[in-house]
């Protein structure tokens, strides 16, 4: 026995039959809106709210009223709070899922400046204003205003406010598992269903959204199962349950998700009830379980009964009520009403009986007979049949009720309307199960014309379901379909169990079948009287919901988009079946022909943080280095992502912008030596028989007689004949060729080769292996580059008749083994050196060493850009972006007339290919030669043409050249080829109009006579 | 999230796998004198069928090999899945096979010989 020592002076406390699940020995201090309170251990703070008289907690979303605690599970559509300060502040938590904890702080939302006085609450006067649709209506025209509009919405937008510091600092997990069985939901049948699958050995998962399993039995008193009180058959089997080596127990754990393949999401919330967090533990953890069976236990949600003021504070769901007396031993009122369409809620009536409240039963129904009814009126409370509240009044909670009888079909008030005093209304409007994860599986529903649901029919994935959630409300059947749930699972894994015997459960002989009664008449024309709740977080009335099936929203997905029915952190599960029960009314329509919205993850709302885990930061992605990394962060490089790798982008010295490091980067280059760190570059082993007739059907050009120790540039054409990689590709045998890519096309290119290998020819002897990190690259460019390599140790003749341009050599440098390429992307006498990736740094500091005295200047990504575009060279996916053929790049050279075939040559002869205003490659001089035309830029031929004008195309690079003494750029322009020696025009967005002459792309030593040095 | 069986490694999550879209497109030869618009059939028409869809999948994240998998694309049932280069053999795919569009183009019939009875693959 229990009774709850007053805390703040509350006079709201008696003595309860069962045990309460606080613990009155563990007082627990917390802060509510700058208040302190006290509760106790095992008290949400919903509860502890509740104990401490303290019932406005929240203003509502549109019109700002007074808004109380509802319910007492995630349904609750009101009690939004938001939790803890600072960085740690948590918006639009359910207080009745927020378990207390020394310390805790909170506060109201939605309410400026005070929860008692709120500015906002103007609109409830201005309500005509705001009826269903009202963004859509309001803030339609004219476009010009919706700069203005948009602010005003996004200022009245949204409950609570996100946390004041963004970066959240709590650190979330992330697992997977695997399991047998995943029994989603520990109440009675949930446990009862699990205990008989694990009975069989067979692996099991339990998850549950509270903090104590049980489910809603936790708040019933007036429930034995076996010849105890239910709740000790719930420790009993717990405690079977936690022993067992196969099972798993997640309480604190909401199932969110049911994906393909029995693919299930859980967050865990694993130390939000605790004061502190061990350093150990995150403060939640993302589950993502795949069973082989799943058994549904989520049981089902009150509906709340659509009458005036039903959103006052006081106004609580009839179950919550007994949850709260029970539960936590708070009686949440002293003079009640209970309204009701059911059995059930008579048990409200009973226990606030007993827990010393002042009872009056308004029942919709005429004629409702049974032992409950017997058993409420011989503890002398008042019953009035045929009645139903019709309106609810007060300010800041609940103070008196009109009750009214009503005729049979509760359309029509059919007498005198009573007056009553009281400070709560317990309403049952009937049960929803809660067919969520069941539906987001896809799985069937029915409608249940007797007990007034949907129901599940058939199941999509491997599950079943059992209980509440499948409309079996009454406790002996929930059980037994959770032993016949077991069995079966546990039998389609391949494991043997007997089914247990069923508990005999002692309890009330009540009936499920609810009157359908689903907006209460008030006495007023439509839309006149005061209003009537159907989404409570939404602010929607029963009229908004007839107002929208009168305006043409006959779908239930437009009803719920054109009211916002349904939306919000509730998702409507306390309101979605009395909005499209009031839509069908409206449409004169039967309610499973309107049907359901589409039931979406996440259940309930679930934390990003938890989504991410530790997928952030440093771990967003990988950070790939080359092995001269440490070098360049010593010599004061600036970096550039490149895909995933860090590539030195320049060297600033002595205080140099970055214009005038990369300029004096790019004169080394061609002055002396540059040294550029090429590691990045995508580099492909390929060997194998027909490795050579594989690169003849891979690029455009001819492969085949290629000799051994010689390179060839290579351009790669997806099948419709656009340019998608291109690189050198060295024969380093008859059956061996090494390949590079571009740095970001790496992966692609080998994914294509291994598609094409394994797909259209697998008749190939071709294998294929990524080698880019097992080389490390250094080039070496300018006219010194020879020298520098002598002086570095080469043992070889670096003498052109020996090493000849587009030729490899294998041979030592400094004592390092080296494959070195005689190829450049400069146009100057360059060397790319590549060591075994270890030697990497080495190799670098030996060349720094050796090229000291020879002028050798180390380059960034910077620099090599403007290299090869003083040369003309193309970059694939900056001149390139999918659409562009050789031919649009003029290098119509490289394609082979004489081959049968190549991957993209059919295309390439298609019609369209020959539309001369297709893109080109041009190169573009400014008519200032100290002007860069901004990359992006779009060219047009006439500047003073009316708008819009008629674009050619754009830069796709563009530098200043140091080495040209000016700016050069490069564009793809439509016809560009045709168009050379005329002038372009672009006009920038601050109305100035740059001018520039088309040219040819080589801008710098066109004839190609650097290349020996 | 699917679970695929992989043909080499055995059942595996979908994030390991990538989708190659549509099966069994054989890729006419470039030598073929096909029109622009038979070309077209094999280079952009794709299916989007609801129901059974015969499409290539690659373990992308494990051992790297294409395989075909037969699905239904409502249900996500994965009916069949069988090596790249043949033919499904369970009624409901063999019949998805047999009465495709594409086995009349002449972008199929232009196709190597073998490619086209195997349902060639690009
Ligand atoms: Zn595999």
């Amino acid at each position: 026995m229990v009774s709850r020592s007053a805390a703040s002076g509350s006079p709201q406390t008696k003595p309860q039959r069962a045990v309460a699940r606080i613990d009155q020995n563990a007082p627990v201090n917390f802060t509510f809106d700058g208040r302190s309170y006290r509760g106790f251990a095992g008290d949400t703070l919903a509860s502890a709210l509740l104990a401490n008289n303290v019932h406005l907690v929240g203003r509502s979303f549109k019109y700002h009223r007074p808004r109380g605690i509802m319910a007492a599970g995630s349904e609750e559509p009101n009690a939004l709070i938001r939790l803890g300060k600072g960085a740690y502040a948590e918006p639009n938590l359910r207080a009745t899922q927020i378990e207390i904890f020394e310390g805790l702080y909170a506060e109201s939302q939605n309410r400026t400046p005070s929860l008692k006085f709120d500015i906002g609450a103007i609109n409830s006067v201005l309500d005509r204003f705001f009826p269903a649709g009202f963004y859509y209506k309001t803030f339609m025209w004219p476009a010009s205003m919706w700069m203005r509009y948009e602010h005003v919405i996004r200022h009245a937008a949204g409950l609570g406010k996100v946390a004041d510091d963004h970066n959240d600092p709590d650190r979330y997990e992330k697992t997977h598992a695997h399991c047998d069985i995943l029994v989603a939901g520990g109440g009675a049948t949930g446990l009862m269903a699990a205990l008989q699958a694990a009975k069989s050995g067979t692996r099991v998962i339990l998850a549950d959204e509270q903090n104590e399993f049980g489910g809603w039995l936790l708040g019933e008193a007036d429930i034995m199962i076996g010849d105890c009180p239910a709740f000790n058959w719930i420790s009993d089997i717990v405690a079977e349950l936690a022993a067992m080596p196969n099972v798993t127990l997640l309480p604190r754990t909401t199932v969110f998700g049911y994906l393909d393949h029995n693919y299930l999401t859980l967050n865990e919330r694993a130390t939000d009830h605790l004061p502190s967090r061990p350093a150990h533990l995150p403060r939640q953890r993302l589950w993502k379980i795949r069973a082989k069976q799943v058994i549904i236990a989520q049981g089902a949600h009150e509906r709340p009964l659509v009458f005036a003021g039903n959103d006052l504070p006081g106004v609580m769901l009839a179950g919550a009520v007994r949850t709260y007396i029970n539960r936590y031993g708070v009686c949440p009122g002293q003079r009640a009403i209970v309204v009701c369409n059911n059995d059930d809620a008579y048990r409200t009536a009973l226990d606030l009986h007993h827990a010393g409240a002042h009872v009056v039963v308004a029942d919709l129904r005429a004629k409702a007979t049974g032992p409950l009814m017997r058993a409420v009126r011989d503890a002398g409370i008042e019953i009035l049949q045929g009645h139903a509240v019709i309106a609810a009044y007060g300010n800041h909670r609940v103070a008196r009720v009109e009750i009214a009888p009503v005729n049979d079909a509760v359309t029509e008030i059919s007498g005198d309307i009573d007056h009553r005093d009281c400070d709560l209304i317990a309403m049952s409007g009937g049960l929803s199960p809660a067919v969520h994860l069941h539906s987001q599986a896809r799985g069937k529903l029915q409608w249940d014309d007797a007990k007034l649901c949907f129901r599940p029919s058939a199941t999509h994935e491997p599950s079943f379901n059992i209980g509440a959630c499948n409309g079996s409300f009454d406790l002996s059947a929930g059980l037994k379909e959770a032993v016949r749930a077991g069995t079966k699972a546990a039998s389609a894994t391949g494991h043997k169990t007997t089914a247990l015997d069923t508990p005999i459960v002692q309890s009330h002989k009540q009936s499920w079948c609810p009157l359908a009664a689903w907006k209460i008449p008030n006495g007023h024309a439509a839309g006149r009287g005061p209003k009537a709740f159907v989404d409570f977080q939404n602010d929607v009335t029963a009229s908004d919901v007839s107002l929208a099936a009168r305006e043409g929203y006959q779908s239930v997905e437009h009803l719920k988009r054109y009211t916002t029915t349904g939306m919000g952190t509730d998702q409507g599960k306390t309101s979605n079946i009395n909005a499209l029960a009031i839509l069908a009314d409206a449409l004169g329509n039967e309610i499973p022909a309107v049907g359901t919205t589409t039931f979406r993850m996440p259940y309930t709302p679930s934390n990003i943080g938890a989504i991410a885990g530790r997928d952030i930061g440093d771990l967003f992605d990988p950070v790939r280095l080359t092995r001269m990394d440490d070098w360049h962060r010593a010599h004061g490089a600036t970096f550039e992502h490149v895909g995933q790798w860090m590539r030195a982008w320049y060297y600033p010295q002595n205080g140099e912008t970055m214009q005038q490091a990369v300029n004096r980067e790019v004169k080394a280059a061609r002055t002396t030596a540059g040294l550029l760190d090429a590691s990045t570059l995508g580099k492909i082993d390929i060997r194998g028989r027909d490795a050579a007739e594989f690169l003849n059907r891979l690029y455009t050009n001819a492969w085949r007689k290629l000799g051994i120790g010689k390179c060839r540039y290579g351009l790669m054409l997806k099948d419709d004949g656009m340019v998608m990689d291109d690189g050198v590709t060295t024969r380093i045998g008859e059956n061996h060729f090494h390949m590079t890519t571009t740095t970001g096309g790496a992966a692609g290119v080998l994914d294509w080769m291994e598609e094409w290998l394994q797909t259209e020819w697998p008749d190939l002897e071709v294998y294929l292996t990524s080698v880019t990190e097992q080389w490390a690259v250094a080039t070496l460019s300018g006219p010194n580059a020879g020298k520098i390599l002598q002086d570095a140790g080469i043992d070889f003749d670096l003498s052109p008749a020996e090493f000849p341009f587009m030729s490899m050599k294998e041979g030592h440098i400094g004592g390092l083994a080296a494959r070195i390429f005689r190829i450049s992307f400069t146009g100057e006498l360059s060397y790319e050196i590549n060591v075994a990736a270890r030697h990497g740094l080495a190799l670098w500091t030996r060349l720094m060493a050796a090229g000291k005295a020879h002028g050798i200047t180390p380059y960034g990504t910077e620099a090599m850009h403007v290299l090869r575009a003083e040369k003309g060279f193309i970059i694939v996916g900056q001149e390139t972006d999918g659409s562009v053929t050789p031919h649009d790049l003029c290098m119509n050279w490289i394609v082979s007339k004489t081959k049968p075939d190549f991957i993209g040559k059919r295309a390439l002869a298609r019609h369209t290919m020959e539309y001369d205003d297709r893109k080109q490659l041009v190169g573009l001089l400014c008519s200032d030669p100290s002007t860069v035309i901004p990359e992006g830029a779009h060219a047009v031929l006439d500047p003073d043409q009316p708008l819009p004008m008629k674009m050619l195309g754009q830069v796709t690079s563009s530098y200043f050249s140091p080495n040209c003494g000016r700016s050069i750029a490069m564009a793809m322009l439509k016809g560009g080829h045709a168009l050379k020696g005329q002038t372009v025009f672009f006009p920038m967005l601050d109305g100035s109009i740059l001018k520039a002459e088309i040219v040819d792309t080589a801008f710098f030593d066109p004839k190609g006579a650097r290349i020996n040095g | 999230m699917l679970i695929i069986t992989c043909p080499f490694c055995g059942p595996r999550d979908e994030v390991e796998f990538a989708c190659g879209g549509e099966a069994h497109i054989a890729r006419p030869l470039a030598d073929h004198k096909i029109s622009d618009a038979d070309f077209a059939d094999y280079l952009f028409m794709r299916d989007n069928p609801k129901g059974l869809f015969l499409e290539r999948w690659r373990h992308s994240a494990g051992c790297r090999r294409w395989f075909n998998v037969a699905r239904d694309t409502v249900s996500n049932e994965i009916v069949e899945i069988y090596p790249m280069g043949s033919l499904p053999v369970k009624t409901a795919a063999k019949t998805t096979y047999k009465t495709s569009w594409r086995r009349d183009t002449a972008a199929e019939k232009a196709a190597t010989p073998s490619r086209s009875k195997a349902g060639g693959s690009k």
